[in-house]
C-alpha cells in the first residue's frame, strides 16, 4: 500500500508541475500588456514602467518562470489588479461558498444519481427504467445556464417560492445546488446503471440468490458494493465538472464564490486572479483525484498490488 | 435510451457476432440497425429537422441585423409574421433562432474536428510507441484534464479574445485529451494483435501502420466518442456566448442570444425560453445518436 501511495504521489507532482507551466504559458500569451491594464487608463509611461518592473515583467521569460514557480512554493500568486488584496486571499474569502455550493450538488447527485441507478438495473426494460435512462440523457444535455434561467423564471419570478440570486438567505442554495448537481445526478445514474447491470450479471449474485439471500441484500450488500468501484472514479471525476459547473451556476445565480470571481475576473481583466483561480482549478482536481485512487486502492486490494 | 431496441442491438451483437467483428461492422449495416434504434433514430429525426431548418430557414427568411422593428418589441409569441414573437430590438425569434443554428452547429462541428485531428495521432502515437513518448503525451493529457473543459475555454477566450475562431479553438483544445485516451487505450490492444505484428514484420513504416491499421481498427470508440463530445462542445462553446466571450452580436449565435434574453428573464421569460430549447435539443440528439452508435458499433463499451 505504501509504494502506491508513493507512486501516485510521484505521478501527481509533474503534474502540478505541469499544471503551473500551463498557466504561465497562458499568462504571458494573452495579447495586451498586463503592466499597462494593471496602471490603468490615466497611467503615464513612468508609472507603467514601474509596475512592470515590480512584477519582474522585464525580466527575460525563463527568469519570469523560475520566479513564478518560486512564488507557487511559498504559496504568492500575487495581488489583485481590481483591489490590490492578495490573490490568495480573494481566492479564499469566495472558496467557502463554492465548497457549500459543490457540496450540497454532490450529496444530492450521489444519492439521486445512484438510486436512480440501481433502480433502473434492478428493473431493466421496464417503464421505470425507460424513464430513468430518458431522464438521465436530459440530465447530461442540459445547458447549465439555460436550466438555471428555467429554474429562476418558474420559482422566483412565476411561484415567488425561492430566491433568484444572491447567498445570504437559508434557501438561497436550493435552486443553484440543484442546477449544478442535475448534469451529475444524469452521469451517476448512467454508470450506476449500466455498472450495476454488469454485476447483476455474475456468477456470485446468482449463487446469492440461489443461497436465499433476499432481493435487498442482494441488491445492496453485494451487487452495489461492487458496482460501486467505476462509480466511485465517476463521482472523483465529477469533482472537475461540479467546478466547471460552478463558473456557469454561480454567475447566473450571484452566487459569490470563486467560479463568480473568475468571469469577474476575466471582465476586469484582472490577470493575476485569473491566474490563481484556474491553478487553483487544476490542483483541486489533481488532489481529489489522487485521493480518489488512493480510496479505491483502499476499497479494492487487486489495485494496490498490480 | 430505448430498452427494446437496444436489447436487440445487444442480442444481435452477442449472437451473430463476436465482439471483435462487431466493431468492424460493415457502414450499411450499421445505419441499418442505428435505424432501428429507438433513440437513435429520434435523434436522427431531430438532427435532420435541425439540419433542414438551419439549411432552408436562411434562405427563406435571410438575417438582416440593421433590420431592427423598434416599434414592434417583446411581442409575445403567436402573433401573425412572428411565431415566437419578438425581442428587445424587435428582431423576429423564430427567424433568429433559424439563422443562429449553422454557427452553434459549426461551433462544434469544428471544435470536435480539431479534438480529432489533434487527439486521435497523439493517442496512436502514444499507445504504439510506448516508452518516454507516452509518458509525455500522458502527462500532457493529465495537465489539459486538469482543468474544468469550461474553465480551460473561459481562460484561453480570455487570452486569444472573442469571436468565432477563438471559440473554435478554445474548445477544441478542451476536447483534445478525450481522444487522446481513447485511442491509446484502443492501440495497446490492437499493436499487440497478430496483424499489426504481421505488418510490422514485412517491414511496413511506423506511419503506414498507425494509419492503416491501428487508427483504422480504432475507428468504432472514436466515432461514438466525436458524436458525443459534438454535444459537450456545443454546450461549452455556448457557454462561452452565454458569458458575451463568444461569438458576438449581432451574429445569432443561440449562446449569444441566451446571455442577451438574461437580461430580461423579469420582463420577458419567453427571450430565455426559445435558444435554450435550441440548444437542449441539438445536445440531446447528439447524446441520443452517440448512444445509439455505441450499442450498434460496439457492444463491448456498453
Amino acid at each position: 500500500m505504501l509504494t502506491y501511495v508513493l507512486r501516485r504521489f510521484l505521478v501527481a507532482i509533474p503534474t502540478l508541475w505541469g499544471v503551473a507551466t500551463v498557466v504561465f504559458i497562458m499568462a504571458r500569451l494573452l495579447p495586451g500588456d498586463p503592466a499597462r491594464v494593471i496602471a490603468g487608463v490615466l497611467a503615464t509611461q513612468g508609472d507603467v514602467d514601474r509596475i512592470r518592473r515590480q512584477m519582474g515583467l522585464d525580466q527575460p521569460l525563463p527568469v519570469q518562470y523560475l520566479d513564478f514557480l518560486g512564488s507557487l512554493l511559498r504559496l504568492d500568486l500575487g495581488r489583485s489588479a481590481h483591489t490590490n488584496a492578495p490573490v490568495l486571499e480573494e481566492i479564499g474569502s469566495r472558496l467557502p461558498y463554492t465548497i457549500e455550493l459543490a457540496f450540497v450538488a454532490l450529496v444530492v447527485a450521489v444519492v439521486i444519481g445512484i438510486l436512480a441507478g440501481v433502480t433502473a438495473a434492478v428493473r431493466r426494460n421496464s417503464k421505470t427504467d425507460l424513464i430513468i435512462s430518458s431522464l438521465s440523457v436530459f440530465g447530461i444535455s442540459m445547458p447549465v445556464y439555460w436550466l438555471g434561467l428555467m429554474l429562476i423564471i418558474v420559482f422566483a419570478v412565476g411561484l415567488h417560492a425561492l430566491p433568484a440570486a444572491g447567498a445570504d438567505q437559508p434557501t438561497s442554495i436550493v435552486l443553484p445546488a440543484l442546477t449544478l448537481a442535475l448534469f451529475s445526478v444524469g452521469l451517476i445514474a448512467r454508470m450506476t446503471r449500466s455498472s450495476m447491470l454488469e454485476v447483476l450479471g455474475q456468477d456470485y449474485i446468482r449463487t446469492a440468490r440461489a443461497m436465499g439471500l433476499g432481493s435487498g441484500s442482494v441488491i445492496f450488500r453485494h451487487a452495489l458494493r461492487n458496482a460501486l468501484l467505476p462509480i466511485i472514479t465517476v463521482i472523483g471525476l465529477q469533482v472537475g465538472s461540479l467546478l466547471g459547473g460552478a463558473v456557469l451556476t454561480e454567475t447566473i445565480f450571484a452566487w459569490p464564490g470563486v467560479g463568480r470571481l473568475l468571469i469577474d475576473s476575466i471582465f476586469f481583466r484582472d490577470y493575476p486572479v485569473v491566474q490563481g483561480l484556474v491553478l487553483m482549478f487544476g490542483a483541486t482536481f489533481i488532489l481529489v483525484n489522487l485521493l480518489v485512487d488512493l480510496l479505491y486502492a483502499y476499497v479494492d486490494p487487486r489495485i494496490r498490488y498490480s | 435510451m430505448s430498452i427494446r431496441a437496444s436489447a436487440t442491438a445487444e442480442s444481435l451483437g452477442a449472437t451473430a457476432l463476436e465482439p471483435e467483428v462487431a466493431a468492424a461492422v460493415g457502414p450499411s449495416l450499421a445505419l441499418r440497425r442505428l435505424l432501428h434504434h429507438r433513440s437513435a433514430a429520434a435523434g436522427l429525426g431531430v438532427l435532420g429537422v435541425y439540419i433542414l431548418a438551419g439549411l432552408l430557414g436562411p434562405l427563406l427568411f435571410p438575417f438582416n441585423p440593421a433590420q431592427n422593428h423598434l416599434v414592434d418589441v417583446f411581442l409575445p409569441p403567436g402573433r401573425p409574421g412572428h411565431l415566437l414573437g419578438t425581442d428587445n430590438y424587435g428582431r423576429d425569434e423564430l427567424l433568429l433562432i433559424l439563422n443562429g443554428m449553422r454557427y452553434t452547429l459549426s461551433l462544434g462541428l469544428l471544435a470536435v474536428a480539431i479534438g480529432l485531428v489533434v487527439g486521435v495521432p497523439l493517442g496512436a502515437i502514444s499507445g504504439y510507441f510506448g516508452g518516454w513518448v507516452d509518458i509525455v503525451i500522458q502527462r500532457f493529457t493529465d495537465v489539459l484534464l486538469a482543468f474544468p473543459s469550461i474553465v480551460l475555454a473561459l481562460a484561453l477566450v480570455a487570452g486569444l479574445g472573442p469571436g468565432l475562431r477563438n471559440v473554435v479553438i478554445a474548445v477544441g483544445v478542451s476536447s483534445v485529451p478525450a481522444f487522446i485516451r481513447l485511442v491509446r487505450a484502443d492501440t495497446l490492444r490492437l499493436r499487440e494483435l497478430a496483424f499489426v505484428e504481421a505488418a510490422r514484420a514485412l517491414g511496413a513504416p511506423p506511419a503506414r501502420i498507425l494509419l492503416r491499421h491501428v487508427i483504422a481498427n480504432a475507428l468504432a470508440p472514436v466515432i461514438v466518442q466525436a458524436t458525443l463530445q459534438m454535444g459537450f462542445a456545443i454546450l461549452v462553446a455556448a457557454g462561452l456566448g452565454f458569458f458575451g466571450l463568444g461569438v458576438q452580436p449581432p451574429t445569432p449565435e443561440w449562446g449569444e442570444l441566451l446571455g442577451e434574453a438574461r437580461n430580461y428573464i423579469f420582463s420577458d421569460p419567453k427571450l430565455a425560453t426559445f435558444p435554450g430549447l435550441a440548444i437542449f435539443g441539438a445536445v440531446l440528439a447528439f447524446n441520443l445518436v452517440g448512444d445509439g452508435l455505441r450499442d450498434v458499433l460496439d457492444p463491448r463499451l456498453r
